[in-house]
């Protein structure tokens, strides 16, 4: 039960900051939305069963947690951090380039916009 | 045979490595690119031929036992999409050396890393694993797109990073949801897994965010405003490998996780109906070159999932047999588009015309794919059209197949309102002067110096330079209607992959280790 509480306010949290202007405020909510995931994954394994899991050797715990998610999450948690720290890349060149972080303040130019 | 089995997943990341430690030699980087990718051709091949028969080819990374591994595993289906995506990957990289558009030191370490998750991505027989290979092929193509710095690069990259990154957090959540339901997210271990309703909703999750990769409608509206930002290279690099991948992996999750079930059958024909008319009709008021062909994919993206919904041994063939065609004619098509705008400058159809005058063979490098794009006989898009529309009919599907058929005539008209406005008529002042060969306008985006490293100087388009950027997508051209008058090539390749879609058995036992 406070799994599910977790995720879906780090879902809700995420998704309103999606939805704001600006990728710096995109960026966060990509990031709590990352951890609702990484949340979701640890909790699909049981959060019940919390030994500690070690391949090999037997007898270690009476209730081993499912390693399996733990690897799934620790794969996304790095994942994201990469793909976070080159969106964050982009939103500082954008300051200089787009002068502020707004991707759709108008007086942009697109080619595709262009009249025929 | 297992050593060739990944030779595909980590020959390219070696040589993007490699690339990366030789980045102060420009041409060393360039020889890597197409040893790697000719390489990744003929891999392919062999695994076309290995898979003949049905046989399906497997092998546990790291030897760990079945279950605990992950899995790679080529059945024919795969080794065709590895081979036609390597030569399309080709094309497009040795276009990108002639133009100049790879003067940048991270350029070829990024293709060979793209390519990388693309191999990977249909060799892998893991839900997991395949979320990993999409981002490794995601990333690759977020620095790809973003290399040139600019106001609409960076709108673009922004638009293109967070669609992508929301996608793949929901593919995250997909995940997690499957693994909590059925416990694991081997595909050897799911077969028939969605006949549990909680399992279906889980898969549907990573439907859905696979969905967003292969821009299906309503799901598509990154890639027209992606796609045109990017370099023309980089366009049709992405054009024959990024939606293909997302493709590819509905047919295994719909192959396998949902067995075929027919009763999404009606969805998958709605959702394909709609993304040919929306695609074809979102180009009509364009009027640039990159951006009608980016609208276009949109809605070629509709007729490779029209088998999903058919979903018979005649209309996954034809599915097949049109999938393969069209990785390549769709990069022509950006190819020939890229050339336009090398030679001129521009792309605007109002800028331009009467280019058969002036460059006969870019012409006839349009034409050609255009041709096989819209379906007119004797190319290989009219055989792939053909099949794909006579298998609607048959399976009783009137309404998509009567779509099917009316997109192509709005995308025989699209290709004619290109061929009027670049090729035919007077040649204009723009395509007169062909300043573009003065100097590509797209360097003065590029950084001169990069890291330290002076980036090699821009190209000097000679005449025979100019001349041979015609050249790759006049190939594609030319084998388009040599495939289309032997057809029967595509179609024995394509039947035993059809096979082993709809009976999944031997790829199952594969993924297993039997």
């Amino acid at each position: 039960m406070t799994a599910a509480i977790i995720v879906g306010l780090l879902a809700a949290a995420g998704t309103f900051l999606i939805l704001q202007r600006g990728l710096v405020r995109a960026v966060l909510g990509f990031v709590l939305l990352g951890h609702a995931a990484t949340t979701l994954l640890m909790a699909a394994g049981g959060v019940s069963r919390r030994g500690v899991a070690i391949i090999g050797q037997e007898g270690v715990a009476a209730q081993p947690a499912d390693p399996l998610p733990q690897a799934f999450a620790l794969t996304a948690i790095v994942i994201s951090f990469g793909v976070t720290a080159f969106l964050l890349a982009l939103a500082a060149r954008g300051i200089v380039v787009l002068r502020g972080g707004d991707i759709e303040r108008p007086g942009g130019h697109e080619p595709e916009d262009d009249p025929a | 045979m297992s050593g060739l089995l990944t030779a595909p997943f980590w020959l390219p990341l070696l040589g993007a490595v490699v690339a990366l430690l030789a980045r102060r030699h420009y041409h060393v980087q360039q020889a890597i690119s197409l040893l790697t990718l000719s390489a990744s051709v003929a891999i392919g091949g062999v695994l076309v031929a290995e898979t003949a028969d049905g046989a399906v080819h497997a092998t546990q990374i790291g030897g760990w036992p079945v279950g605990i591994a992950i899995p790679f595993v080529a059945d024919r289906f795969a080794a065709l999409l590895i081979t036609t995506t390597a030569l399309a990957a080709l094309l497009a990289v040795v276009f990108a050396m002639l133009r100049g558009e790879d003067h940048h030191v991270q350029f070829h370490p990024l293709v060979g890393v793209l390519v990388t998750g693309v191999f990977a991505s249909f060799l892998t027989a893991d839900l997991f694993n395949l979320f990993v290979t999409f981002e490794v092929m995601l990333i690759a193509s977020y620095v790809l797109l973003t290399l040139r710095a600019g106001r609409a690069q960076e709108r673009a990259g922004a638009i293109y990073i967070m669609t992508n990154l929301l996608a793949s957090t929901a593919f995250l959540l997909g995940l997690a949801l499957l693994y909590g339901r059925v416990g694991t997210v081997n595909l050897g271990e799911l077969h028939a897994a969605a006949a549990d309703p909680g399992a279906a909703v889980a898969a549907g999750v990573i439907a859905i965010a696979i969905g967003v990769k292969a821009s299906l409608v309503p799901l598509h509206g990154w890639l027209p405003r992606a796609y045109v930002c990017a370099g023309p290279a980089v366009t049709a690099l992405f054009s024959g490998l990024l939606t293909k991948v997302g493709v590819y992996a509905l047919f295994r999750l719909y192959s396998v996780v949902y067995a075929g079930e027919p009763r999404w059958s009606l969805l998958l024909l709605v959702v394909a109906g709609i993304t040919m008319l929306v695609g074809v009709l979102g180009a009509v008021g364009k009027g640039d070159m990159r951006a009608i062909l980016a609208f276009h994919m949109v809605s070629q993206v509709g007729y490779l999932v029209l088998p999903l919904g058919l979903w018979s041994l005649a209309g996954v063939t034809a599915g097949i047999v049109y999938l393969l065609q069209y990785i390549a004619v769709k990069g022509a098509l950006f190819l020939a588009a890229g050339t336009v705008e090398t030679v001129t400058g521009t792309g605007r159809l109002a800028e331009l015309g009467g280019m058969l005058r002036t460059r006969p063979a870019v012409a006839i490098g349009f034409l050609l794919p255009a041709l096989a794009l819209a379906g007119v006989p004797p190319t290989s898009g009219f055989v792939g059209k053909f099949m794909l529309i006579r298998a609607s009919f048959e399976g009783a599907h009137y309404v998509v197949g009567g779509v099917a058929v009316v997109v192509s005539f709005f995308t025989l008209m699209s290709m004619m309102k290109i061929w009027n406005g670049v090729f035919w008529g007077e040649p204009s002042a723009a395509v007169s002067a062909e300043a573009g060969t003065e100097g590509d306008p797209d360097r003065a985006r590029l950084p001169r110096v990069v890291d330290g490293i002076p980036q090699p100087p821009p190209v000097v388009f000679t005449p025979p330079r100019v001349r041979a950027l015609a050249l790759p997508s006049l190939a594609v051209g030319v084998a388009t209607i040599l495939l289309g008058l032997g057809a029967q090539l595509l179609v024995t390749l394509a039947e035993p992959a059809a096979a082993g879609l709809l009976d999944p058995s031997a790829y199952l036992e594969a993924v297993r280790g039997r």
